[in-house]
Parts: structure tokens; sequence; C-alpha cells
């Protein structure tokens, strides 16, 4: 559809674009991205014919783009550009309907059926239809810029081009814009080709990315290529971080600030626990990288507070999340800082244990009832059923760790506490083996992320080490206090 | 808000055409009836059949009407007429092309860039071979195109973007400059001054039926030009980028109004000298009540500046009577103030959005 060949040029004598040469296919979503100044703008212009190319050639459809005239090119190309400037007040019919000059001929230009069809349409399309006769200059900057995406689409064009089209549009707006621009490039098959400021918009509907640096394409590939970590640190020259889209399949990327955080000195330790008949409470200073399977809170986050709520052997709750979020909310916990659990266990059979390890230490907190013990290799033999009463494990690290060993610490917890419940010889009820654990056991690491970095948590890292051993002590100990309440009562 | 709900009520665009249709039709009348002697619309209309369609015999008629009316008056309305149609159509589409509503021939200096080709003509008595009369308008023609090619390619030197106030500012420092020019051509030639300052300040009076045939032509053909780019001329008013886009060859079409806005601005000034702020004020009004789109503000334009300017000669002749006053006087009155009234307008649009 659009081919360009080492086209070169820029401003009067200012050579700004160095020796471009790409294709974009019919239907495709095309994104071109680059810092300020690397050319972005001069590309489109040149593209859309506001400015003559030096050397090279550009080929619209197999036809050069000097051979169209201004009208023919307007059938092919429509622009939407950043800035809109309107002196008097058009309404919105008027501007949209200005679309179609380049399909009136004749001497008169007369507006024929089909010219007020399509008009009709492309407003009904992008939502301006509702206030055609208003005057533009009453608009909003979204509502505008939707006119003027209208006036394009009634060009009727084969190629699109958008001068960051988001640009003015607040957050809903963007996405609506993208996801029917998705729409139609696949639908219409109209080709797309869009400068983005946003990596992650454009990761995260292109096809495929052109990555201008200082004039010269830096790279053009799907978006997993070129958006990667290294590349954008580059040519952006500022400090930024992928991660992944957490449901699409898209690389995103976000901003590390380089502001000096002075964060205060913090060490979690075994007096920062508040302990009642209700709830075991552990407030942190600072919030803390968390990697947890509780009932509020779980996944990955940061959090500040710590909650183990005793709630009764037949708690029976429709919506549990929403009345733990309730509870805490009621005795003083903000749900969206705390990490949140349940058991049936008596809290006062908690076992605590601190650990030093060389440069780093943790806390293990730990309440065990195994009333509903379970072999984990015959978990086919139980019929699904949320009892509380359970192995709730908290391991808080003073120590930066990544990812990784926040996996291996949870392999190391978990591990540690079934050669517990095997060493006690705890029985699965049903299948009459020795049990791994409790259907609905939590467990919960955090770290300061701060002090010595420990990359790994296997069981015999430095970090694996002090997990196992606390963890295996901790439950021990614990399933042993539940088991002596249970024979005295 | 009152504007809008004019523009709905007036919006039929039939409706338009026959209310400036009239305006300028009652304008005509009211322009040849009033003055020192007083001739009556029936007897202006009696006038009218017999020595134009020659339907009905003139006997009945006092020849002094006759007189007053074909010489002297009806002459004199047809040429404020034109003046203002021209001034006025000229006004508009310079606001269309620059995007900017303070734009009209005066405030451009494309009138005092006329009135010195118009002064090098009169005042040095230049007469080209073969084109004869029309030496006046061609030069004040020439001289225009060239004052509006300076001021834009000076404004554009200012400030690429060519704000609003630069091409004003620059449109007023070109004024200056060629108002001096003509002062200073004037004092050379040392001839009597208080005519000359009458004709620069703008005058329709005892010019006759040679004046039209002067401004006639250019006023049909610049016209003409103009509304066969009045969809170039909504999308122009876009951004000269966006226009583009839209498939308009923009330089051509530039070319092509700023010319047929300079024969205009030319022609007009050669037959009456500057008269100001027409097309500012005219187009500005129509715009509000019919909106923007030149297809209707072209012809709309033509039709309420002609009677503006023909009421606005009535006035100059008959307030201080028998004295006149320079019409410029009066168009300057009611112009200067809507001037500020849309820079007033406009600053506070900008700083609501």
């Amino acid at each position: 559809m659009l081919k360009l060949k080492h086209v070169s040029g820029g401003y009067s004598g200012e050579v700004v674009l160095k020796d471009i040469s790409f294709e974009v296919e019919k239907g495709e979503l095309f994104g071109i991205l680059g810092p300020n100044g690397s050319g972005k703008t001069t590309l489109l212009k040149m593209i859309s014919g506001v400015l003559p190319y030096q050397s090279g050639e550009i080929l619209i459809g197999g036809k050069r783009l000097q051979e169209y005239s201004p009208k023919q090119l307007a059938q092919k190309v429509a622009v939407l550009s950043q800035h809109s400037s309107e002196s008097f007040s058009y309404t919105v019919k008027e501007t949209v309907s200005l679309g179609r000059y380049a399909h009136q001929t004749g001497f008169f230009q007369t507006w024929s059926k089909q010219d007020e069809a399509v008009v009709q349409r492309v407003m009904e399309q992008v939502g301006v239809g509702a206030f055609q006769n208003k005057n533009i200059q009453d608009l909003s900057g979204g509502e505008k810029q939707r006119v003027f995406l209208a006036q394009a689409l009634a060009q009727e064009p084969e190629i699109l081009l958008l001068d960051e089209p988001t640009n003015h549009l607040d957050l809903s707006y963007q996405k609506e814009l993208l996801d029917q621009l998705t729409q139609w490039s696949s639908e219409n098959r109209l080709t797309v080709i869009s400068i983005f400021h946003d990596l992650n918009l454009a990761g995260l509907y292109c096809d495929r990315l052109l990555l201008l640096e200082n004039g010269k394409i830096n790279i053009q590939h799907v978006p997993a290529e070129v958006l990667k970590e290294e590349r954008i640190r580059k040519v952006y020259q500022t400090s930024i971080q992928q991660h992944p889209h957490p449901t699409v399949a898209a690389p995103q990327m976000v901003l590390l600030p380089d502001i000096p955080v002075v964060k205060p000195e913090a060490e979690i330790n075994e007096a920062m626990l508040s302990l009642s008949s209700e709830m075991i409470t552990l407030r942190s200073p600072v919030y803390l990288r968390t990697m947890s399977s509780g009932v509020i809170g779980s996944g990955t986050g940061w959090h500040r507070t710590f909650v183990n709520r005793h709630v009764d052997k037949n708690y029976n709750c429709d919506d549990h999340i929403q009345e733990m979020a309730e509870y805490l909310r009621s005795n003083g916990y903000e749900p969206i800082d705390t990490v949140g659990m349940m058991t049936a266990v008596f809290l006062e059979d908690v076992v605590v244990k601190r650990l030093e390890g060389e440069g780093f230490s943790l806390v293990v907190v730990v309440t065990a009832g195994v009333g509903n013990a379970i072999d984990a290799s015959k978990g086919e033999a139980h019929t699904y059923g949320l009892v509380p009463g359970t192995i709730n494990t908290w391991i808080f690290v003073n120590g930066e760790l990544t990812d990784e060993a926040f996996i291996q610490s949870i392999m190391t917890a978990t591990e540690a506490k079934t050669k517990a419940m095997f060493d006690l010889n705890v029985m699965d009820g049903v299948t009459g083996t020795t049990a791994t654990g409790t259907s609905t056991d939590s467990v919960l690491i955090a770290a300061t992320q701060m002090g010595r970095k420990l990359d790994f948590a296997g069981t015999i890292t430095p970090l694996g080490k002090l997990i196992g051993k606390a963890v295996y002590q901790c439950t021990k100990e614990a399933i042993q206090k539940s088991q002596k309440r249970k024979s005295v009562c | 808000m009152p504007r809008q709900s004019i523009q709905k009520y007036l919006n039929n665009k039939y409706l338009a055409y026959l209310i400036a249709g009239l305006f300028l039709l009652i304008s005509i009348l009211l322009g040849i009836s009033i003055g020192t002697v007083s001739v009556p619309v029936p007897t202006i209309l009696h006038i009218f059949l017999a020595q134009i369609f020659g339907w009905i015999p003139l006997d009945k008629i006092d020849p002094m009407y006759v007189s007053i009316v074909m010489d002297i008056r009806l002459p004199r309305v047809i040429l404020s007429g034109l003046v203002g149609a021209s001034l006025a159509i000229a006004g508009a589409a310079f606001q269309g092309l620059l995007r900017n509503p303070l734009a009209d021939p005066y405030t451009l200096g494309v009138s005092s860039g006329a009135s010195v080709g118009a002064v090098l003509t009169l005042f040095l008595n230049i007469a080209l071979p073969i084109i004869g009369t029309f030496t006046l308008p061609l030069l004040s023609i020439l001289c225009s195109f060239l004052t509006i090619f300076f001021v834009l390619a000076f404004a554009r030197k200012i400030e690429r973007s060519m704000r609003v106030e630069t091409i004003i500012l620059t449109g007023i420092i070109f004024s200056s400059f060629l108002g001096a020019l003509i002062s200073l051509m004037i004092a050379l030639t040392g001839d009597e001054l208080r005519q000359i300052i009458g004709w620069l300040l703008g005058s329709v009076s005892m010019r006759g039926w040679e004046y039209i045939k002067i401004i006639l032509p250019f006023s049909i053909v610049g016209s003409g030009i103009l509304f066969l780019n009045a969809k170039e001329l909504n999308a122009m008013s876009f951004g000269e980028e966006r226009a583009h886009h839209l498939g308009v060859n923009v330089q051509k079409r530039k070319l092509i109004v700023l010319t047929a806005g300079s024969i205009l601005t030319g022609a007009a000034v050669a037959v009456s000298g500057t008269i100001g702020f027409v097309g500012l004020v005219i187009p500005h009004l129509v715009r509000i009540v019919w909106g923007p789109d030149h297809k209707h503000l072209l012809p709309l334009s033509v039709l309420i500046g002609g009677g503006f300017l023909i009421l606005a000669d009535l006035v100059s002749r008959t307030m201080i009577s028998p004295t006149e006053l320079p019409i410029g006087v009066i168009t300057a009155i009611i112009g200067a103030p809507v001037f500020a009234i849309i820079l007033i307008e406009r600053k506070r649009m900008e700083r609501r959005g």
C-alpha cells in the first residue's frame, strides 16, 4: 500500500530524515515512535505530501507520490493532525462535509446523495452525529478531535495518517479511538499509520512499529521486538523498565523515577506484631513488596498492613472478599494497603520466629490447624469447599528480592511445611495417607526491598536455608500447639 | 446564547438572500430619494421604467427630477454599491484565506497600496497607451497585489505561524509607510490639499457613469473568481495544511484568491479612494447571522456590503448638508469599534479555550 525507498529530506537546507525505507501493507496498523526531534512529524508530512522530500521515492498504491494531483491524493490519504485551529464557527456537519471536497468533481462541484450518505455515516461512526448542528468552537478538545477524525474518514481514504491522535483525549476516549481504529483497519482494510508518544498504547494496538532515532530508522518490527527495555532506554535516554501486560501479550514500559528516594531505614521485627483473639496484625512502617495468596491483596503488589483474622469454623459468606474488605475497613485498615487472610485457628497458638542471615534477616509468622489436612497427591478424593482453618504462613524478609526469589521462597516455604506435616505424621482423613498441607493454606512473602540483594531463594541458597528452617520450625510448633489444644478439649 | 437562536431563525438560505436583496433594494431607493431635493419613490420608479425600459412616456415628470435621478444620484448609488460590494467580498475572502477575522483590505494595508497606484496615476497624469482610462484601476490593482505579497512575506518573516495580530500589525506598518509616501507625492506636486485629502478619505461624489465603467468589469471578474473558490476558502479557513490534506491545491488557490482580492480592492480604491472597514464589518455581520460557509458568505457580503455603503454615503452627504463628509469617516466611525469588539471577543475565546 505504502512504500518508502531510501527517502531523505527535511526543511529548507536541513536534512532531518536520512535514508528511510519501509513498507506498510493494506489493513495494517503501523506505529511510528521516537523521541522528540527524531523526525516523526517530518516523516508524516512527507507521506502526506505537504513537505517535499529531497531524495528517494514514496510509492502509494504503486504510484509515485508526485504523480498524484492534490485531489487524487486526498482520495487515497487522509490526515488527522495534532493541532486543530478553527477561526470561524463552522458547524460540525459543515466541517465534516469538507472531507468530501476531493470527491466532488465538475465545474459546480454539486453535493450528491452519496456525499450526504458518507458524511452521515462517518459522523455516526465517530459519535458526533448527535451534535452535527453545533458549532465546533463550542466543543471540547476531545469532541473536536473526533469531528476532525470524521472529516478525515469522509475522504474515504485507503490510508489514514495520524499524528498523536490521542494527544488531547482523556483515557476513555484514547481507548475508544484506538479500539475503533483497530476495528476499521481489520474490517474495512483501512491502513492506519500513526505517530505515538505513548509506547504502551503503541505496543498494545499496533501490528508493527517503526522506531526513529535522530532521523534514522533504529528498528522496524513487531512491538515485542521494538519495545525492548535496552533499546528504549538507549533511544529515549531514560530509565524505564519493561513488564508484561496483565491480560494482553504486549510489552509495556514503566518509567523509573530518578528522584533520590530517602527510604526510611526499616526493618521488620516481632515487635511490630500485635495479637488479639480476633486478629494478628503486622504494621510495617514502609510499603513491602508482596507476593501472596490471601483473601485481600493477593497476587503481587505493595502493602504495609498484614492481617490474619480469626473466623468461626462455620464462617460462611457468599462474597467473602467483600465481607473481609468491610471488616478491615471497620477496624481501621485500608484494604488497598492490606494483605488479609482468614483462619479458624485460635490465634494465641501463633508461632513467630526471627532468624538472622548475612546482611539480611527474616521474620516468620505461622498459624496452623490441620483439621482438614490433605494429601496433595490424592486431592481428587476430596470435594471442593472453602474451609477456614488452615496453615497461614507469613515470611517477612529484610532484604531485596528478585521476582525469581519470591517464587522460590514460596516453593521453599511449601516444601518446609510439607516436611513438618510429614514429621508430625499428620494424616489425610479421607485417604488415610500422610497429608502435605490443608486445602486452604495461604502464604505471604513480603520484602522490604532494602539491604542485601537476594537473587535466589532455592533450598540451599542463604535465603532459602533460613526460610526452610524457620518455616519448618514454626509450622511444626504451631501444629503441635493446635493438636494439644484439641486433645485438651 | 442569542447568537445561536438568531442563526437558527435565519438559517433558511432563501430567506437570507431575500432579506439581503431587500436591504440592497431599499438602500438604493433611499439613496436616490433623499437629498437636498427629495425625489418621491414612485417618481423614481416611474423614471426607471421610462428611461431604462421605455415602457411609459416621461411626459408628466419634471425634467429636473429626471436629471437628478439619472445623472447625479443613480450613478452615485451604483458606484457606492459596487465599491461596497467589492470591498466586502474582498474582506470576506482575505479573512477566510488568512483565517483572520480582523483582515480586510484596509487593515491589511492593501487599500493604501492601491492608493499609491491611484495617486501616481491621478496626480502625475500617467496614461498608459492602449488601455487608456483603465490605467487608473490597473495600476491600483498592481499596487494592491504587490502590497499584499509584501505584507504576507513580511509577516511570515516575523513569525512563521503568522498570528492574526502579527498580520494586522504588519498591515498597519505598511499602511503608515505607504500613507507617508502618498503625502510626500502630493506635497511634491503642490496641488490643492483639501481635494486630495477628501479623495484619500474616500468619496463617491461627482464621479458619474464614467467611473462605473471603470470599476464594473473588475468587480464582476473579481467576485466571480471568488465565488468559484468558495469551497477552497472553506477548507483553507481550517489552515493551509489541512486544506492540503483535504485535496486543495493550496498554492494555486491562494494565488487566485489573493489576485481576486487585489483586483477588487484596487478597482474600488481607484474610483473612490480608501474607504476603510467595510470589508471588516460586513463579513463579520453576515457570519454572525448566517454562518461562516463561504458559499453563502461571499454573495451575501456582496448584497449587504453594497447596501451598507449606499447608506453610509447617504449619511455622509445629508448629515451636515450641504457640506459633504468623506464617506470613509462614516465607515470608520462604525468600523473601528467593531474592529475593537472582534479583538476583545477573540481574546476572550482564546482565554476560554
